[in-house]
């Protein structure tokens, strides 16, 4: 009974990383129908930031995860601008390729600034672990679940109440009459690309001090992130939440239950039996719900 | 039809005399390798290239025809001949199964169904110790043998290699110049006029796929009996990126094509060994700026550029 | 009225209660019709009134909610697309769909797909057979060029054809299928009046060969001409199946779907 609920809430812990993960891809997508396959490269960018930042140079926490974000977002910006806009011919295949080989530029060059060794940071707090019914819960994973609902909860604000979050929805809804009424669909790609790629660096922020940081983290995490996306929906913020809090508790449950090994082919598999069965997501009612 | 009659003999001079004349162990090895990754080149070509289906999940068929022939011939002791065709039985089947439902998938769906299928297949190969030899590897893979020819590295396997190599250009040819072939091409162009004229695009998407599987197998049993030694890493991700890399490079739609991918490709770590943690970056660049600027591959783009250029001076 | 029961007999299409309904939109409700065999009918209606959908549902691209489709005496209401090529329904569409890097003969011989037999073998074995395969397909490739007067242009790439040339090939493509009914998507649209006239002759060309026709147009003087019958379509009911004569008399329909632009015409 305790290893089910410590697996519960490893689950939930693990899964709100994934949650922001595929929240970053989700909105990328709603907005630019592009889908990033070096989205999880973000995260690793942003788990090394902060082991450089606030590890190594020892600069104050809010200031590293500041300017750890900011560096990320701006990687984001320049690949948008040099990779993703100068295509010629935008066809899915082509931008497969483009972005799987940005993904393994990126993961070239941790390799060769953060070396092939992981690194580790501290928890952010050095509060001692909580006891719930005989399960543990280190601080860090309250700090990522709140994180999670924090990024989840201002983005949902964001495109609800904001002008530009109103006109980046209706650029996604029809890019054309967007653009008729005025709305520049340029900078609202720029804007998406703003969004995903600096929440993909908070999900490799808060995840650093849990996880062995190495520079190839970043495809299993995207991966993962990108099957969240799918369980819930692409292009649904909410949906991408729910995906990832699902996939990190199965994942957990089949790790602790089955074996450990197979942890990983659980995301695969899931991702599989989604696009198979149901590639509009599990909570998909109508087409048109979707935005 | 003449014109290609000599480059096909240009090409078996080129390489039979490159196997007289060249005594060198390491760079016959390196050519070898040339020979295997053409193979992959090819196959995913056909899948990529003509039938217009991405696929990053192609280093899965080229473990399994490895792992294949290695459990066969090396753990059970059969015929590794015996093996090979076992090993493209499984590797069609695979492709079979699991391309029956990702080939109805497209854009960015197929690459994610083809990637977690090679993911699932790689974790296979790590997890399945007691057949695969799990991380760290199997060992213990006989070297080919037919009749009183005994091929190991050098010379004799790499006629050996570049013989199949022959025979899956002109299989390919073969297929392309056909029926099939003007189908694919129409799927290429415009699946739905293609349906509607009555090419039935998902099961002719399916039997590229399991064609390009079986070649993949081929140059994975090739791979296995050349190193003697396989290891899950070999068959992962980045195995499937270097396969779409040739593919890339090479130009899609091209036999010539995916030879010249596969030469770039494996020279290229060759010619970068200082910069051994280079590669990465090096190949991921190729990939992006291919398709950026000369999203026809790389042959074909200089080649353009070279006739526009010859044109205006 | 006495002729109903007989002509019953010669339907090679007859489609009973098509209904299809997209999201909150009717485009076909309870549709009925049949074609007689050899004959040509019309499909005309405003935008919007569902003829496209009608295609789509009579080629297999999309399915019916209800109804059925009989066809040359058989259900094929559920089958796939390429098995109703097969069964011998073939179609054009209303923007030309040519495969652009194949030459106008090669794009007829991906028209004649379903009629060749060897398969992914028979291209990697090559049997004697096959390779006489092929040139018989060839050459039967170039009869239609020949027959739809596109000869000289066989071996240019399609896509650097005149539109007018294009949709003609787009017919002999469709006719390599060896079609017993034609669906003709808008055939003349963007066409000027010769090139319009040239494509009236060309399906009373078709239609002498015995092969069942079905077009969706606007060019009235075009539909008039070359149709036997003409079922007209709004908001995915059909309202009238006469004859052209028939319906030109029949102030209502007149009124209400080809208005000003036909009184133009005459």
């Amino acid at each position: 009974m305790e290893d089910l609920l410590q697996y519960l809430f490893s689950g939930i812990s693990i899964g709100s990383v994934y949650a922001v993960v595929a929240i970053g891809l989700s909105m990328l997508y709603r907005s630019t129908e592009l889908i990033n396959f070096a989205h999880g490269e973000f995260a690793m960018f942003g788990a090394m930031g902060l082991v450089t930042l606030w590890g190594q140079l020892k600069l104050p926490l809010p200031l590293a995860f500041v300017l750890t974000v900011a560096g990320v977002s701006m990687v984001g910006i320049l690949f948008e601008r040099f990779a993703i806009r100068p295509v010629k011919d935008p066809h899915p295949i082509s931008l497969v390729i483009i972005t799987v080989g940005a993904s393994i530029v990126f993961r070239g060059v941790a390799m060769v600034v953060w070396g092939k060794d992981p690194v580790a940071v501290p928890s952010f707090s050095s509060h001692g672990s909580i006891e719930i019914a005989g399960a543990v819960i280190v601080p860090q994973s309250l700090y990522i679940v709140a994180a999670a609902l924090v990024l989840a909860g201002s983005l949902h604000l964001f495109f609800r109440y904001t002008l530009q979050g109103k006109a980046m929805t209706a650029c996604a809804v029809n890019k054309k009459a967007a653009w008729l009424t005025g709305i520049p669909s340029s900078r609202m790609g720029l804007f998406a690309v703003l969004i995903s790629s600096g929440s993909g660096a908070i999900a490799g922020i808060f995840i650093a001090p849990v996880t062995m940081n190495t520079y190839d983290m970043g495809t299993m995490l995207g991966l993962k992130g990108f099957c969240a996306a799918m369980i819930g929906g692409l292009g649904s913020l909410w949906g991408a939440f729910a995906g990832g809090l699902l996939l990190g508790i199965l994942e957990c449950f089949g790790a602790g239950l089955i074996s450990s090994g197979c942890k990983d082919a659980i995301a695969f598999v899931l991702l599989l039996l989604i696009l198979y069965l149901c590639p509009g997501g599990l909570f998909a009612q109508k087409q048109a719900d979707r935005f | 039809m003449d014109k290609e009659r000599v480059h096909n003999l240009l090409f078996v001079g080129v390489v039979v005399v490159t196997g007289v004349v060249v005594e060198n162990t390491y760079l016959l090895q390196v050519m070898t390798f040339i020979g295997i990754n053409t193979l992959l080149a090819l196959g995913l070509n056909m899948l990529m290239g003509y039938a217009g289906q991405v696929s990053l999940g192609h280093g899965a068929f080229y473990g399994i025809g490895a792992y294949a022939t290695a459990y066969l011939s090396g753990t059970l002791g059969i015929s590794p001949w015996l093996a090979l065709v076992c090993a493209i039985f499984l590797a069609v089947g695979v492709a079979f199964v699991v391309g029956r439902p990702t080939l109805k998938l497209s854009g960015y769906y197929l690459g994610m169904g083809t990637l977690g299928f090679g993911m699932i297949v790689h974790i296979l190969f790590r997890e399945a110790g007691s057949i695969t030899g799990g991380a760290s590897g199997f060992v213990g893979i006989p070297m080919l043998t037919l009749g009183p020819l005994l091929f190991e590295g050098g010379q004799s396997y790499f006629y050996l290699v570049w013989a199949v190599v022959f025979g899956a250009i002109f299989l390919c040819r073969r297929i392309l110049d056909s029926k099939t072939g003007r189908a694919l091409a129409a799927i290429h162009g415009r699946e739905n006029a293609a349906v509607a004229l009555g090419v039935d695009a998902h099961s002719l998407k399916l039997t590229v796929f399991m064609f390009s599987a079986a070649l993949g197998a081929v140059a994975g049993f090739l791979y296995a009996h050349f190193v003697l030694f396989i290891s899950p890493d070999s068959f992962g991700f980045m195995a499937s990126v270097k396969m779409v890399t040739m593919v890339v490079i090479g130009g899609m739609a091209s036999v010539w094509g995916a030879l010249i991918g596969a030469v770039v490709i494996t020279l290229l770590p060759e010619v970068l060994h200082g910069f051994a943690d280079h590669e990465m970056i090096v190949f991921g660049l190729i990939l992006m700026g291919v398709m950026i600027v000369m999203p026809q591959g790389l042959t074909k783009g200089v080649m353009e550029r070279y006739a526009r250029y010859k044109k205006r001076a | 009225m006495h002729g109903i029961r007989k002509e019953h007999e010669n339907l090679l299409l007859q489609v009973t209660g098509l209904t299809k309904q997209f999201g909150g939109v009717r485009a076909q409700d309870n549709v009925s019709f049949g074609v007689e065999q050899g004959s040509v009918l019309g499909l005309i209606g405003p935008n919007g009134a569902g003829k496209t959908t009608l295609f789509n549902m009579i080629t297999g691209v999309c399915v019916p909610d209800k109804g059925e489709i009989l066809f040359d005496g058989r259900s094929i209401t559920s089958l796939p697309v390429h098995k109703r090529v097969t069964a011998g329904i073939a179609r054009t569409f209303q923007n030309v769909e040519l495969f652009p890097g194949m030459t106008v003969l090669e794009n007829v011989l991906v028209g004649m797909h379903v009629r060749l037999k060897s398969g992914f073998w028979g291209a990697v074995i090559r049997s004697p057979r096959v390779v006489k395969e092929e040139q018989q397909a060839r050459k039967k490739a170039l009869a239609i060029l020949e027959f739809t007067g596109l000869l000289s242009y066989a071996d240019r790439l399609a896509c650097d054809l005149p539109v007018g040339r294009q949709k003609t090939a787009e017919i002999a493509r469709a006719l390599a299928t060896d079609p017993k009914l034609i669906l003709l998507d808008e055939p003349a649209a963007g066409l000027n009046r010769i090139e319009s006239m040239a494509l009236g002759e060309l399906i009373c060309k078709i239609k002498a060969r015995g092969i069942t026709l079905m077009l969706v147009e606007h060019d009235m003087g075009l539909a008039m001409e070359v149709c036997d019958k003409i079922l007209v379509l709004d908001r995915g009911e059909a309202i009238a199946l006469a004859t052209p004569q028939q319906i030109t008399n029949d102030q209502k329909v007149m009124d209400a779907y080809l208005g000003e632009e036909f009184q133009c015409l005459n």
